[in-house]
């Protein structure tokens, strides 16, 4: 028998918003798992965020209210926040902090790792390039994703966001590859129940459920919970990934209120804030998290990434989605103006982008013409705005021939490229031969950005 | 004396009372000896900033001072590395971790056990002073490494070895100074990063980083030991610029630095670049670029290293009579890092919560770039080239500002160029260049007499335009008279036939000078040309419909850049064109 002898913390010294402060602590680490049980009966986590001396000030997951200076007893786990690892996590339900909560039991883990995870070396890594067809024109064509990607969807409240992932994992095939181990991890951030349980539904629908690992952590549950939850995911994800060789796509939603609760969390601690509060380490904070995609030599798995988020007001400006377009690999942006104008889904084509695309399409991925015509349609549509803009001040009538055939384009653009059904599947080739016939409706001199010889082969007006 | 850990925040440890470590002095924090620096001292407490993850330290864990700064090994095998932003080589950790980055893993900097081929350059009795070239060898199939004489050492050459094989620690020169102390010299030296190595002089810049992208050639020109700005928000393609300007710039050597940036991004740079032949030499050129990898999930305190430890590694380049092109990716990550330290040591923070400190620290980097003539007399440049990521895409935020006071050149990134994927998106009216009349010299006698002139013209009808399209955006181009379409046409061949360019196509990625030069020489031909027709009363409308413009939109694919004598070609077209009307 192992004698150890555990020791507990009779109260606290100090509560404040989410943390608090215990004193005469002996040998403790930074970052070390606490539990605190209450006189009532009720059980806390924790983790110690700041060390001085015998001082320890604990972040507590599960809030603090209840707690008084004296009514607790804690005590130290010896190890930082872990996650018990298995393959018997597919299909099931877990909280915020990685607990299992559909009431099927505990998991009997493989191994437990700490949920901070650690970096990939740079040399270790494999730059992606194997397209995923998600069967959706906007972003097959001109925001590619790639396996290996973190590729965000910006989106506002109210715009179908939560569709347009579902539909990704619905149709989502990697091109090169059979879809044999393929799974999905989906961590819940402060989300609606409703919106819980429609993925719960579409991934039931799709057939997929068995291979989701869903982390929940609803706008019901405690916040700084929701610190954890993105970590206990992607670990989760790591280990399906390059422990055991899947290929995993990791929805996280709602990434702006994970960083309101780092928010509040920061200020409890009394840390200088940065931009609108936020603390000064978000950037790296957030790329701790969105960092944790890719590919690496040893594995054949992969983790790809979709992270969702809310611009507050629409405001693509707002310090999160800003800091996380400056970490991620490109962004979905989707506009109101497309969504309240019926198209779904509603992908503003100039803002998005997909920077992994250039090596992922063309010949011997996609189709050769591939990166001509998205370029192209960029353009043409930037030119499509000006245009709009002009009407707008002198009317449609007086514009140039050139400029109608623009609004025209345009037009066709919004309800026939972007514009597609939530059940609709576009192969690839479908969508580039329908950026040629919408391209075709323009003027042969338009088209400054593809080669005489590309444009000998498809672009033709008389098919209309 | 045992210097234990009291306080632990984050990446931030402190020690009580006197502890007998100096500022700036490296440390090995902890059982694991995690690396760290001293970043404050008082009479209660001793900070230090640690570069590796502190997760499961204990206080009572001790403290262990080095007695030196932190140091950057500097001899041959810097070539062709990569490297985190303490120096230590990505490949060794991962062959002692694996995939996954643990911690205290000690390795040294540069391989000991490799052998170079070693020719010595000096003689028993030969009097050397500070940067003195005691010996070469080939560190990579193109470049010779030159090891000097470290700066503050001077002496007689007492011993010297044989030519051969030798280690970077094997000891190649002894010196005695006039002390009469000895020294051993071996093929690597230490130098504390940051602090500037010295140098003789520093000189005027008068030869342009040739860069072969169109808008920065022309018209906003980096000095050799210049320092330039890329401003931009996400997705602007800064990093994209990067890339282009470390592939094809004409500097001997490339430091290129990934500060707090994507992992996936310096995959591809390590692929791109070892797959990319240089034309000049032949060889990938992974043979003259180092790299500094610390992404942003890399320890913070390491990525606010990571500059400097970039910079000593140029420098030394640069006394060995190179020139050194810094790609420093993003230095508002490394701001952001201060910020970082500085709010875990509640300092009192200045705007946007940046510690006060900010434009001293900038500065001081950015003064570090120069042509110099070095102590041993070699004439050598470090140009740093510096990514600016601004918040929110704001060009007011404190990063941006304090950077536009210390460079000399400014290419601002715009969003809505990007958005029409114009690239490089560099915004002609708000970018700039100071460097312009240093330069006009080096122009007019290495290109043509004639190069600033067409510059100049260029730049008045993006200007012209400029103006026409506040009308245009009102009341539609339409109502214009003829000769104000004909500037508005113009403009469009000059932004799209010239200052986009595109970095996928064979000839565009790169063009030579002479081939801009004469591309601009064609559109202001094309330019005069139309504005005489134009005076004979021929309507615009016919001689748009001629397809010339659209003909020199696309001349940057169908000139060779070999091809010098393209130019009379187009006049001649352009001429017999115009006689049909």
């Amino acid at each position: 028998m192992i004698l150890s002898m555990i020791i507990e913390y009779m109260g606290v010294k100090e509560i404040n918003g989410s943390i608090i402060v215990l004193d005469g602590v002996k040998d403790l680490s930074f970052e070390e798992t606490v539990v605190i049980h209450l006189d009532n009966g009720q059980e806390r986590s924790g983790r110690v965020v700041q060390i001085e001396g015998e001082r320890a000030v604990i972040q507590v997951f599960e809030g603090v209210k209840g707690i008084s200076l004296t009514n607790t007893r804690t005590r130290l786990l010896g190890h930082p926040v872990e996650m018990p690892l298995s393959t018997e996590l597919l299909g099931r339900i877990l909280d915020g902090a990685g607990r299992p909560n559909d009431g099927l039991g505990d998991i009997f883990p493989e191994k437990r790792r700490d949920i901070n995870g650690t970096p990939i070396n740079p040399v270790s890594r494999v730059y992606p390039r194997n397209f995923i067809s998600t069967g959706i024109s906007s972003i097959d064509c001109l925001m590619t994703l790639i396996r290996g990607q973190k590729l965000p969807i910006f989106s506002g409240s109210g715009m179908r966001h939560n569709e347009l992932a579902a539909q990704i994992v619905r149709q989502a095939r990697i091109a090169d590859d059979s879809d044999t181990d393929f799974a999905i991890v989906f961590a819940a951030m402060g989300v609606k129940n409703d919106v819980a349980d429609y993925f719960r539904r579409s991934f039931e629908d799709s057939g997929v459920l068995n291979r989701v690992v869903m982390f929940l952590n609803l706008s019901n549950d405690p916040i700084i919970e929701r610190i954890l939850t993105p970590r206990c995911a992607l670990t989760a994800a790591e280990y399906l990934a390059f422990d055991r060789g899947m290929q995993i796509l990791v929805i996280m939603t709602d990434m702006t209120s994970y960083a309101e609760a780092l928010r509040e969390f920061s200020a409890s601690k009394g840390e200088i804030p940065g931009r609108k509060g936020y603390p000064g380490y978000l950037y790296s904070d957030l790329a701790s998290i969105y960092e944790r995609a890719g590919m690496i030599k040893s594995s054949r798995g992969s983790v790809t990434q979709i992270p969702i988020l809310t611009m507050p007001n629409d405001d693509i400006t707002h310090p999160v989605p800003d800091l996380t377009g400056y970490i991620t690999e490109g962004q979905i942006v989707l506009d109101r103006t497309l969504d309240s104008g019926g198209i779904y889904p509603p992908v503003s084509p100039l803002p998005s982008l997909s920077r992994l695309m250039k090596d992922g399409i063309g010949d011997g991925f996609t189709r050769a013409d591939h990166s001509a015509v998205a370029n192209q349609l960029f353009a043409c549509y930037a030119r499509v705005q000006e245009a709009r803009s002009l009407a707008s001040v002198i009317g449609e009538e007086e514009l140039s021939p050139n400029d109608k055939k623009l609004i025209e384009f345009g037009r066709l653009f919004d309800n026939k490229f972007i514009n597609q059904g939530y059940l609709e599947n576009r192969t690839i080739d479908q969508t580039l031969d329908l950026g040629w016939e919408l391209l075709s409706v323009l003027p042969r001199e338009e088209l400054d950005r593809i080669d005489d010889k590309m444009l000998e082969g498809h672009y033709n007006p008389d098919n209309q | 004396m045992d210097n234990l850990i009291f306080g632990i925040n984050g990446p931030v440890i402190t020690l009580l009372g006197d502890t007998g470590l100096s500022l700036m002095e490296m440390v090995y924090v902890g059982k694991d000896k995690l690396v760290g620096e001293v970043i404050g001292i008082n009479e209660r407490e001793t900070t230090v900033q640690v570069y590796e993850n502190t997760t499961g330290l204990h206080p009572g864990e001790e403290v262990i001072g080095t007695g030196n700064p932190l140091c950057a090994t500097l001899g041959p095998g810097i070539l062709s590395n990569i490297f985190d932003g303490i120096e230590r080589p990505l490949k060794d950790i991962e062959a002692i971790s694996g995939d996954f980055i643990s911690r205290g893993v000690t390795v040294p900097s540069l391989d000991e056990h490799r052998e170079w081929n070693v020719t010595l350059t000096v003689n028993v009795g030969d009097k050397l002073s500070s940067g003195v070239i005691y010996a070469t060898c080939p560190e990579t199939p193109v470049i010779t490494h030159k090891c000097i004489v470290p700066p503050a050492l001077s002496g007689i050459v007492e011993q010297v070895k044989p030519n051969g094989k030798y280690r970077i620690n094997d000891t190649v020169v002894t010196l005695r100074d006039d002390k009469g102390r000895l020294h051993e010299l071996s093929l690597c030296h230490k130098w504390p990063i940051r602090t500037p190595r010295p140098t003789a002089k520093r000189l005027y810049a008068k030869a342009p980083l040739v860069t072969g992208q169109r808008i920065i050639d022309t018209l906003f020109p980096v000095a050799k030991g210049g320092t330039a700005a890329i401003p931009g928000g996400f997705g602007t393609g800064k990093t994209m610029t990067q890339h282009q300007l470390a592939k094809w710039c004409d500097a001997d050597i490339i430091i290129y630095i990934g500060c707090g940036e994507r992992g996936n991004e310096m995959s591809q740079v390590l692929e791109e670049f070892s797959n990319l032949i240089d034309p000049k030499s032949g060889r990938p050129m992974t043979d003259r670029t180092s790299l500094i990898a610390n992404t942003s999930n890399m320890p913070v305190a390491a990525r606010e290293a990571s500059i400097y430890t970039g910079i000593t590694l140029a420098e030394y380049y640069r006394d060995m009579g190179y020139h050194v092109a810094i790609m420093a990716d993003s230095t508002s990550r490394w701001a952001e890092a201060l910020r970082e330290i500085s709010g875990r040591l509640e300092e009192m923070p200045a705007e946007e919560g940046f510690p006060a400190y900010l434009p001293s620290r900038l500065s001081e980097f950015y003064e570090r770039a120069g042509l110099v003539e070095s102590l041993g007399g070699n004439q050598g440049s470090v140009t740093i080239i510096g990514a600016v990521s601004p918040q929110g895409s704001d060009f007011s935020e404190p990063v941006t500002q304090n950077t536009k006071r210390f460079t000399r050149c400014f290419w601002a990134l715009d969003k809505s160029l990007a958005y029409a994927r114009h690239y490089p998106a560099i915004n002609w009216t708000s970018s700039y260049s100071e460097y312009l009349s240093d330069l006009s010299q080096w122009y007019k006698s290495n290109v043509s007499e004639d190069f600033l002139d067409c510059r100049a013209r260029i730049t008045q009808v993006l200007q012209e335009e400029n103006k026409l399209m506040e009308i245009v955006k009102l009341i539609g181009a339409d109502i214009l008279p003829d000769d104000q379409k004909l500037v508005i046409e113009t403009a469009r061949v000059i932004r799209v036939g010239f200052l986009q360019q595109n970095a996928y196509h064979k000839e565009d990625t790169y063009v030579p000078l002479s081939k801009q030069l004469m591309m601009m020489r064609i559109i202001l031909y094309l330019h005069r040309s139309v504005q005489a027709v134009l005076a004979t009363g021929i309507p615009i409308s016919r001689i748009i419909s001629l397809g010339l413009f659209d003909k020199l939109i696309r001349m940057k694919y169908e000139i060779p850049n070999d091809k010098p004598k393209a130019q009379d070609d187009y006049f001649t077209q352009i001429d017999n064109a115009l006689k049909t009307l």
